[in-house]
């Protein structure tokens, strides 16, 4: 069965210039208190892998789900592929890819059973797009017999992922696939997800861990419903225009406490084995040295330091009043 | 000083598969350990050996100088225990919830209600105290889930892949709260996958096929390993470059 759209009208808006997504001042709102997601606006564009990278509540998977024709915005216009979300939803559902958050293939089918499954849904055949998934499926294919529920987590996201583009999607909408996956599943996983960029496919993923911002060509910082910025992740880092030094001694705990009563300090917080100090002004370290040194601290050690994403992030959250 | 925890040769079967292949580490008191490894590991299987909730196949340890084989009970009075996936009762209130593990660590009734003020007000949950945990933030849920687990004041926490999925800013609060408990003196073992994390720990061990593969502090594994970041480090020990 063909899966082309074959309305004209759809047809003509499908061109290079149609944007993969388009999110325009979308609002959803659960109930009278909850305000999932605030005149929420952004773009993918075609063949782009975009990250949405925001804590948990924040609103990505309630996008996602709209983007995917699963829940209904209150306000706002979306779009996939030129497709609006609640007029074209069949021919969003027949061309995109949708690997939701929980793990939602059929536990108690194999491998190879769960493959054939949502390629015959979708009209197709394994065989006739096993191109686009070989790369990750030859990894699966030990274990093709095995029934999917008896997957470790990394295994379970490949499968996902393939059982995702069986069907040739213009557009893949991944729910956080790398939740709860080791470092080096996780790894394979973003290198998988470079792969099908190439081949031209637009990605739009999920993720509350800001380390995945730098894999992406474009990232949405969200939270709270809210879009705090959307760039390059070099952009957003580069934005943050505080003189930011990497401190520690030997007492981390009264570290972070006393430098936050430094006068001309701006954030101390806590980055691995360093506080992050950003500051008003820019300080001689020698003053801060001086300044730890008489609040009995030993074994300082101050260097500049490179901002991070997680520190445009905490800036942006700081300006906006999004701190609990 | 008696370590918080020792571990000599510790080693767990399962029938012909060695989930835990003699591993051998100390903790001192204080501490911050960061206890690694990839999923399948044997992570899950050494911590519940520490925790007195499976008997070691072979070797010996001791946790807050008790024996793994013959004081078990004795371990589980002494140490903390949080998990994100579970900790607290999501249909109890925030203050049921205190109440409850109160009763389940055996304080008294007057320490009971102590706890209750000193935990809502110390955490500034005020507000949220008659509400459900389902319905409270999970940043809230985790800091609060930390407090219950140390309200006995035990000697070791153990925090199973405790900070996922909350902000940068909620989840240095909760770092936070770890330094300022192992400041006290309280030793804190730290089992994660999320190498980020694992630069906060004072020392990390990385498990790979049932075995420590690597132990040291931070700095000194990325400068063994040449790596930039502890998760470069994880990569290296566990993907070896063929």
């Amino acid at each position: 069965m063909p899966l082309r759209p074959s309305n004209h009208l759809t047809l003509n808006r499908i061109t290079m210039a149609t944007p993969a997504i388009q999110v325009e001042n979308i609002s959803k709102r659960y109930g009278k208190n909850v305000l999932a997601l605030n005149q929420v606006s952004l773009e993918v564009g075609q063949g782009e892998l975009f990250g949405l990278i925001g804590p948990d509540g924040a609103g990505k998977t309630t996008l996602i789900r709209i983007l995917a024709t699963l829940l209904l915005a209150d306000k706002g216009y979306a779009a996939v592929n030129g497709w609006e979300v609640r007029r074209d939803y069949r021919q969003i559902r027949s061309h995109i890819g949708y690997m939701p958050g929980r793990f939602s293939l059929y536990q108690d089918l194999s491998v190879e059973e769960n493959l054939h499954f949502f390629a015959t849904i979708f009209g197709t055949t394994i065989k006739e797009n096993y191109e686009l998934i070989r790369d990750i499926y030859v990894q699966l294919e030990p274990f093709r017999t095995r029934k999917a529920g008896k997957l470790s987590g990394g295994m379970k996201q490949k499968l996902a992922l393939c059982c995702a583009l069986i069907h040739k999607p213009v557009v893949l909408l991944l729910d956080e696939p790398t939740t709860g996956v080791d470092p080096v599943s996780r790894k394979e996983f973003w290198e998988m997800l470079k792969r099908l960029k190439e081949k031209g496919i637009a990605i739009l993923v999920s993720t509350p861990y800001m380390d995945e911002a730098s894999l992406c060509n474009r990232v949405a910082l969200i939270q709270k419903g809210a879009i705090l910025s959307i760039d390059e992740p070099e952009k957003i880092v580069s934005g943050f225009d505080k003189p930011l030094l990497a401190v520690r001694t030997n007492d981390m705990y009264r570290l972070i406490h006393d430098l936050r009563d430094f006068e001309s300090t701006h954030s101390a917080f806590p980055f691995g084995e360093f506080v992050h100090l950003s500051l008003n002004n820019p300080i001689w370290p020698e003053a801060i040295h001086a300044y730890l040194a008489g609040k009995q601290h030993t074994g300082i050690e101050i260097k500049p330091a490179q901002a991070t994403i997680e520190d445009a992030f905490m800036e942006l959250m700081t300006q906006g009043e999004m701190v609990d | 000083m008696v370590p918080a925890i020792t571990a000599d040769k510790l080693t767990k079967k399962f029938g012909d598969f060695t989930a835990v292949n003699q591993i051998t580490f100390e903790v001192k008191k204080g501490e911050i350990f960061g206890f690694l490894g990839a999923n399948g590991a044997g992570k899950t299987t050494a911590m519940r050996m520490l925790n007195g909730l499976s008997r070691p196949t072979a070797g010996q340890a001791s946790v807050a100088g008790f024996d793994v084989y013959r004081q078990t009970e004795k371990i589980k009075q002494h140490i903390g225990y949080m998990s994100q996936k579970f900790s607290l009762y999501e249909d109890l209130t925030v203050k049921e919830n205190i109440q409850f593990y109160g009763g389940i660590y055996g304080l008294p009734g007057r320490e009971i209600r102590h706890q209750v003020k000193a935990l809502i007000e110390g955490l500034g949950m005020q507000a949220f105290a008659g509400t459900l945990v389902k319905s409270i933030p999970l940043g809230w849920k985790q800091k609060l889930s930390f407090s219950i687990a140390i309200m006995h004041r035990p000697g070791i926490v153990f925090l199973d892949e405790p900070t996922g999925g909350v902000d940068p800013i909620t989840r240095r609060q909760f770092w936070e709260m770890i330094y300022k408990a192992a400041s006290e003196g309280m030793t804190v073992f730290v089992t994660t996958h999320y190498m980020d994390e694992a630069e906060y720990c004072g020392r990390v061990s990385i498990m790979v096929d049932g075995r420590i593969a690597a132990l040291d502090t931070p700095r000194a594994l990325k400068e063994q390993f040449g790596a930039s970041s502890m998760n470069d480090v994880f990569l290296q020990l566990t993907r070896p470059k063929s």
